[in-house]
């Protein structure tokens, strides 16, 4: 088992050919926070290897709006289609799953009840009731050893849980943060090796043992972090900490570690905040050779015009939570309801 | 250690240090059994040397090294789940009482049962295990303070029932009687303390092997991320549920493998042994000792746990010994001699848990990675990476 196989083969990058095969597809997402609608009945597609944009004022509902597609929370209503699967929507029947790990063991112990109420022997009842609780913690185990095995088992009895956002990695979506968030103390390998987690397949079991295949996956693991820290330009940096590098490289290696997943599709929020005209380019190099070479889907959220027009090939323009335009740079730039939401509505 | 004289001794002592650290670095399970075998070696010799063989019979010591190591255990395993995931856990004790009541049911006169005492060890960790997963699943949304509180209610909840349901438990008699091991037609004898001393040893030295190995894997790298940026982590496709119960779950395990041993070495089980301040003790000994790092942990709940139970129950000896005059504070006397030290332990944690928190926040022996989180303000030389961000939109 390699770490460097991506989750699933790779789509050759044809950003115009890819009509009408979406690797996402957010339909009619509504995100309601009490009275507020932050995002209102957004419809977007991001086609197969294309760069989209996301943009709009500030407080336009873009990082919540990304936060509903990176799984961290549920929208009030619509879906998220990822690769042909439904992964995000409003949960169906979720109280059901509490009932679902009850229940079993609830059934026992009415059952010990009704026996102590025949025969009136507490050994029995112990026993009925120790057996209740190893029923809960099968079912525990089952949760955590086997996750694939308990979501079969929900889809079953008719729950839909959203993905969570390690669910989203697992299936392939990589994110980075508006505000970086990289594991300060930990050193820039460190960081990109906790990226890979979900491509790596040592269990804590392998580690006891300290088995082959562990031995193995730790030295093609850091292999492949090599790899990556040079693509994004910090060659010989695996040991530095998070916080001491500078903050370009802090975005780089952030940037770094969620390709560290092998995602197929990157969602990148404002990865040029806070940086100088020369880091913003090289930034926008970056992006675009991760397109071009690695065949990513990337959908970006960004301030800059000049970055979101150089490279994006649609874009979407978000203001009060609703979708005002869409379509390639040219057109939005045109768009007089875009220049009105950026720069207020032209004197009467 | 002291420091080296010329340039030249220094990079020989240097060299000499670099590869000893990395000798251990590569091949740290060598290193582990070789350390251990030096210590379980030299303790004994230790305690017949002259300063040690005054306070108490050689059998006291060994004694004494045997229940230092269940704490050494214990402290182990509440590292995985404090200082390495960083999940603040106090009812620890609880997963101690686990498995010593397992034990207690698997090998007495109370239950009839009588397991051999190798499976059982195996039969304690895995109870623990279990009881470490029924009570991380309702805490997981939890943190900080508020996921502290819940462990303290637990860790108060178990030596409870464990009174209270005397009908299975006998109470607070607690259950006697319960047989020492017997390991490979070897039974063991409370008179001779060798055999408890060498298993403790081969017990703690699997146990760190295999602390370190987690430390090192997969596991270990998402526990750490975990404490440093939970959500970062989840983002970084860390399944954050199962990390945290395998932290509790492994965490437990130690403490139910210390449980049966505790139980077998004393050979009665009662719910006061369980308490609060078995929690609080080992608790203090991770920070005192260096949270996270795992040897430092070990040593110091070695040396805390060796302080408080044979040099604070011999120091009025000792200043009787010495002959300390009784001195008076006002309307007050003190008389140091006829003082039982023992009683005013937990004055004396308090004072040094504060002390150490003013001084050396990281502990005795921190880790690199320990210092540097708790160093980071003091240093001031990190610009907050994060002092761009518009609000903590994510938080």
């Amino acid at each position: 088992m390699t770490t460097a196989t991506p989750a699933t083969p790779a789509t050759p990058a044809s950003p115009r050919a890819g009509e009408g095969s979406f690797v996402l597809d957010a339909r009619g997402i509504t995100k309601r926070f009490g009275g507020l609608v932050a995002v209102r009945d957004v419809t977007f597609q991001i086609p197969d290897g294309a760069i989209v944009s996301l943009i709009g004022p500030n407080g336009a509902g873009k990082t919540t709006f990304f936060n509903v597609i990176a799984g961290l929370m549920d929208p009030t209503s619509g879906f998220v289609t990822f690769r042909g699967r439904r992964m995000i929507a409003r949960p169906i029947r979720a109280w059901l799953e509490p009932v679902l790990w009850v229940l079993p063991a609830l059934l026992i112990v009415v059952i010990a009840a009704g026996e102590f109420f025949v025969s009136r022997d507490q050994t029995h009842l112990a026993l009925i009731i120790a057996v209740a609780l190893a029923a809960l913690a099968a079912m525990f185990l089952a949760a955590i050893v086997r996750p694939n095995w308990y979501n079969r088992l929900l889809h079953y009895v008719g729950i839909f849980r959203s993905a969570r956002p390690n669910d989203m990695v697992m299936a392939g979506v990589g994110r980075t943060f508006q505000n970086i968030r990289l594991f300060p103390n930990m050193t820039a390998m460190e960081n990109i090796l906790v990226g890979m987690h979900s491509r790596l397949t040592s269990t804590p079991v392998d580690a006891f043992l300290s088995s082959g295949r562990q031995r193995r996956e730790e030295v093609s693991s850091r292999e492949r972090v090599r790899e990556l820290l040079a693509l994004v330009g910090l060659r010989g940096r695996d040991d530095e900490l998070a916080r001491n590098l500078p903050y370009g490289d802090q975005r780089r290696l952030e940037l770094a570690r969620a390709l560290a997943s092998n995602p197929v599709l990157l969602l990148l929020d404002e990865p040029t905040a806070g940086m100088n005209p020369r880091e913003t380019a090289e930034m926008t190099r970056l992006i675009a050779k991760i397109r071009n070479d690695l065949a990513i889907s990337v959908l970006l959220i960004e301030h800059d015009m000049r970055v979101v027009m150089g490279i994006s090939d649609r874009i979407t323009v978000l203001d009060h939570g609703e979708r005002i335009a869409e379509g390639t740079p040219e057109e939005v730039r045109r768009d007089p309801k875009v220049i009105e939401a950026y720069l207020g509505a032209p004197a009467a | 250690m002291t420091a080296p004289a010329t340039p030249a001794e220094a990079r020989r002592g240097g060299a000499v240090r670099d590869r000893v650290l990395d000798f251990s670095h590569r091949h740290r399970s060598i290193s582990i059994i070789g350390g251990m075998t030096l210590v379980t070696l030299l303790l004994p010799v230790l305690a017949q040397a002259p300063p040690f063989n005054a306070f108490q019979p050689f059998n006291a010591w060994l004694d004494g090294f045997s229940n230092a190591g269940t704490y050494v255990l214990l402290a182990l395993g509440l590292n995985i789940v404090v200082g390495l995931a960083g999940l603040l856990d106090l009812g620890y004790a609880a997963f101690f009482a686990f498995g010593a009541y397992a034990y207690a049911y698997g090998a007495s006169p109370f239950s009839g049962n009588d397991f051999p005492f190798l499976p059982m060890l195996v039969v304690g960790a895995v109870v623990a295990a279990t009881f470490g997963v029924l009570l991380g699943a309702p805490t997981l949304r939890l943190r900080g303070d508020y996921l502290a509180i819940v462990t303290l209610g637990f860790g108060e909840i178990v030596p409870i029932v464990f009174l209270n349901a005397e009908q299975y438990t006998n109470g607070t008699n607690g259950i006697g009687g319960v047989y020492p091991p017997e390991i490979a037609g070897h039974e063991f004898n409370i008179l001779n303390p060798w055999p408890f001393y060498l298993l403790m040893a081969v017990i703690l030295t699997l146990t760190l092997i295999i602390i370190y190995r987690l430390q090192d894997s997969r596991l270990g790298r998402a526990w750490m991320a975990i404490r440093e940026d939970e959500l970062a982590a989840a983002a970084s496709g860390i399944n954050t549920v199962t990390t945290k119960l395998l932290a509790f779950a492994l965490g437990a395990s130690t403490a139910g493998l210390a449980g049966v041993y505790n139980a077998s070495k004393l050979t009665v089980v009662s719910p006061d042994q369980f308490l609060f301040q078995v929690s609080f003790t080992v608790l203090a000994m991770i920070v005192l000792g260096g949270m996270g790092n795992i040897w430092g942990v070990a040593v110091g709940a070695f040396i805390i746990y060796t302080l408080q139970a044979t040099f604070l129950k011999q120091l009025n000896v000792f200043f009787a010994a010495i002959n300390f005059p009784a001195f008076s504070l006002g309307p007050i006397t003190i008389d140091l001699k006829s003082v039982n030290f023992t009683e005013y332990q937990f004055l004396l944690y308090g004072i040094a848990l504060v002390l150490m928190m003013l001084l050396r926040p990281e502990g005795l022996f921190p880790s690199a990675r320990r210092r540097r989180e708790l160093h980071t303000a003091e240093e001031g030389a990190e610009p907050s990476p994060t002092g761009l961000d518009a609000s903590g939109e994510l938080a």
